[in-house]
């Protein structure tokens, strides 16, 4: 066999495989884009809330982005710091909190979501379960009185805490709903209603999400199905007994359904990844939010719910499958 | 039937990257100047490599048959240049090996092998066609190298109605089908007549993506004499050209999963470019030793689409077209979504080599992998409807039966999912390694 021939590399080539294209949005940009689209709502939380909302915003982001810090290092994780993904988890916990939250209980929470929530099952891509609802929830059952005691916001009459709207119905009825609200619709959907930071303004979290369905990078499936769900079921019992059942309406704009249905329940590390799936996904929490609104023992639903689905995410991606190509039947020629 | 339709029926997922082809849409097909030398690889299409019957020394004339078929799913080989073989030996392939090939020195003349050329081929019977096109060593010539002639010969149980051709181009980057679509028209319809005689079919259609207006005009016009053939323009969107893809938008059909073929779909899909080198073999009697391909990229200085001899290194290619950028980073042969980068432009093109480009650092970035944050990106772009994610997950964990359940076979490598990973997985590179798993395992048994 001849001697092959000698090659002189001109310069060294970078190598690679296919395809030698990728899309410009990447994970950091995509996380960067959800906090984008929180600023409307954190902007609404801080005109009904003051200065109060701007110390719960802080300290939440900057201790979650410690946390996160100290558990990549602590795992010898390769995840990056700067994807915002602890950026994000830091303002959907914020929002989770009354704008009265002591600073231990920010912390705590801060190292439930980063520790319990996502580093122990190895970081951002491998938690079953929302972070942020991880952490609201241990907060709520820990310390029940400060996270269901809510400050008034700055317009409404009087400063001292008072329920959320949800709560009032749950405790004291409809008639007392109906009196608190003051027969004004349009002070549910702006927020100027007692509630956590961010579920309040459905308005501001409207806006928001609008610029992820502008991006692409949530889609309609989860939301349109979770809302549609609980006006659907709530909107069944008000028909039947309107004297004794709270209008589908008031439960659309009510609590955290808007802040959950856009920004929690759509976070895609733990939620189905088909259109089918999801719209499954959010059929379940809308199911399982106005059961606990009507029947159970807490006013607010929307987190048990979205977690009790998270749960389901990988039966629901290991059954509802995309359609494979071929399996239509040809036209026999 | 009407003859120039548009179209807006498509597949499902794909992708759309930017298009690229400004740089070289509107340049006419240039000739690369005869090559000193040219190596010519026996293994440039799907199927057994071919067997060299020449020997080192022998002189040989362009066009000279210089390597016999293997066996039916192969091709002969024959020399691109007029000159003397002066080795037969490994060495530097596209695909990143060295393999065996036949090394020809020219000696300046194009002398060419004298051919027997075909009077009015149509009233002809078929297998005098087919034949010129087996000798002719004719392989798909949009990027597969399937070796054309197996596709002329559908088995007896399968009943064909469509011919439909593949003028597609949805690789970014490439734009030589669209110049051949431009400039020879009337030759690539002569082909698909001549195709439409082999498989005795009446009714060809030709696919084109909607960013090539011109070309689709080019070839309405070109056969507007033959009212069984029809011109679809159809969304440009990738893989528009994707054999199965371009099936579904053009027909509705879908063609089973593998081993299926589109022959049962009734269908057989030819790209434009190996309807002119069926043409070219059948009228002419030349076989197929050259083609047109796009030279592309930031890192060239003057981008061509050329008609280039097969077996040109990629430095002659290079030198002609006034040389690299000091920033280049990579060398891609074929398009940017399925290519291989090269690791050496001392490497020949090949008779399915549709495009050579040259990028710069800025354009040739490569990405760390990062975890999956299951956005479904790849799902949506899965133009197979698999779940590439999914398929990912199993290969790393060795899960080779459920890789096989959740369909990596039938996977059609078109890099839509890495292309669309946001955390920048390269995911259909992972599939690539499961399915040859999956075919070790199979050929074990």
């Amino acid at each position: 066999m001849p001697e092959p021939e000698k090659s002189e590399p001109i310069a060294l080539l970078a190598v690679g495989p296919s395809p030698h294209l990728a899309r410009s949005d990447d994970t950091q940009r995509i996380m960067l884009s959800v906090v984008i689209a929180l600023v409307p709502a954190i902007a609404a939380s801080i005109v009904f809330f003051g200065f109060d909302s701007i110390r719960v915003l802080a300290l939440t982001i900057a201790a979650c982005v410690v946390f996160e810090k100290v558990f990549l290092k602590l795992f010898k994780n390769e995840g990056r710091i700067d994807d915002w993904s602890a950026v994000v988890t830091g303002i959907l916990l914020a929002f989770n909190l009354p704008a009265s939250s002591p600073w231990w209980l920010i912390l705590t929470g801060s190292l439930v979501a980063m520790l319990l929530g996502k580093h122990i099952y190895g970081g951002l891509g491998h938690n079953p379960f929302n972070p942020a609802l991880i952490a609201r929830i241990f907060l709520l059952i820990s310390w029940p009185t400060c996270m269901t005691s809510f400050p008034k916001t700055r317009f409404m009459a009087d400063g001292i805490s008072s329920a959320t709207p949800l709560g009032i119905l749950k405790t004291d009825g409809l008639a007392k709903l109906q009196a608190s609200l003051g027969g004004s619709p349009f002070n549910l959907a702006l927020g100027n209603v007692p509630g956590s930071l961010g579920e309040i303004s459905a308005l501001a979290i409207f806006i928001g999400a609008l610029y992820l369905f502008y991006k692409g990078y949530i889609r309609w499936h989860i939301p349109a199905a979770f809302i549609g769900t609980v006006f659907a079921f709530t909107g069944i019992f008000y028909l039947a007994q309107p004297e004794t059942y709270a209008s589908p309406v008031f439960h659309v704009f009510a609590g955290g359904l808007f802040l959950g249905a856009f920004f929690m329940a759509t976070d895609m590390v733990t939620t189905p990844i088909t259109s089918a799936g999801m719209l499954l996904f959010g059929f379940g929490c809308g199911l399982i939010t106005s059961v606990i609104r009507l029947w159970g023992g807490y006013p607010e639903g929307v987190a048990f719910s979205i977690l009790i689905m998270n749960a389901f995410t990988p039966l629901i991606d290991r059954y509802v499958k995309p359609a494979r190509f071929g399996k239509i039947k040809s036209r026999k020629p | 039937m009407a003859h120039l339709v548009r179209s807006s029926k498509t597949f499902y997922g794909g992708v759309h990257p930017a298009e690229y082809k400004g740089a070289s849409e509107h340049l006419p097909i240039e000739i690369l100047p005869l090559p000193h030398k040219v190596v010519l690889p026996l293994s440039q299409h799907l199927g057994a490599p071919s067997a060299p019957c020449v020997k080192v020394s022998d002189t040989v004339k362009t066009g000279q048959k210089i390597a016999d078929a293997a066996g039916f799913i192969s091709v002969p080989l024959h020399a691109s240049i007029t000159g003397t073989v002066t080795a037969i030996g490994a060495f530097p392939h596209p695909n990143g090996r060295r393999m065996e090939a036949i090394v020809i020195e020219g000696n300046g003349t194009d002398e060419k092998e004298p051919a027997m050329s075909m009077h009015d081929p149509l009233s002809l019977d078929n297998s005098p066609l087919k034949q010129a096109v087996i000798a002719a060593g004719i392989v798909g010539l949009g990027g597969a190298a399937f070796p054309t002639h197996v596709k002329l010969s559908p088995p007896k149980e399968k009943t064909l109605d469509l011919l439909i051709i593949n003028g597609c181009e949805c690789e970014p980057y490439l734009t030589c089908d669209n110049r051949i679509m431009i400039e020879q028209a009337d030759r690539i319809v002569e082909g698909i007549r001549l195709l439409k005689k082999i498989l005795c079919l009446k009714k060809a259609v030709v696919g084109i993506e909607n960013n090539k207006p011109e070309a689709a005009q080019s070839l309405a016009k070109a056969s507007a004499a033959d009212p069984e053939i029809s011109v679809i323009v159809i969304k440009t969107k990738y893989p528009q050209g994707g054999e199965k893809q371009l099936i579904k938008s053009l027909t509705g059909r879908e063609v089973p999963p593998p081993p299926a073929l589109p022959m049962d779909a009734g269908v057989v899909v030819h790209n434009v470019a190996t309807c002119i080198a069926v043409r070219d073999a059948v009228v002419d009697g030349t076989p197929c030793y050259q083609r047109v391909l796009t030279v592309s990229g930031d890192a060239i200085a003057t981008p061509k689409n050329l008609l280039v001899r097969n077996g040109t290194l990629l430095s002659d290619i290079i030198a002609f077209c006034g040389g690299t950028a000091p920033n280049l980073k990579k060398v891609v042969i074929g398009g940017p979504m399925m290519g291989i980068a090269a690791v050496t432009i001392d490497v020949p093109v090949l008779k399915a080599t549709s495009g050579l480009l040259f990028l710069s650092e800025k354009c040739a970035i490569s990405y760390a992998e990062s975890s999956c944050i299951r956005c479904g990106s790849c799902v949506r772009a899965c133009p197979m409807g698999l779940a590439p994610s999914t398929l990912c997950g199993l290969v790393k964990k060795r899960r080779w039966d459920s890789l096989k359940e959740e369909g990596a076979l039938e996977c059609i490598e078109c890099g839509s999912c890495a292309y669309s990973c946001p955390a920048r997985i390269p995911l259909v590179q992972y599939i690539k390694i499961g399915k040859a798993e999956l075919n070790a395992r199979a050929r074990k048994k």
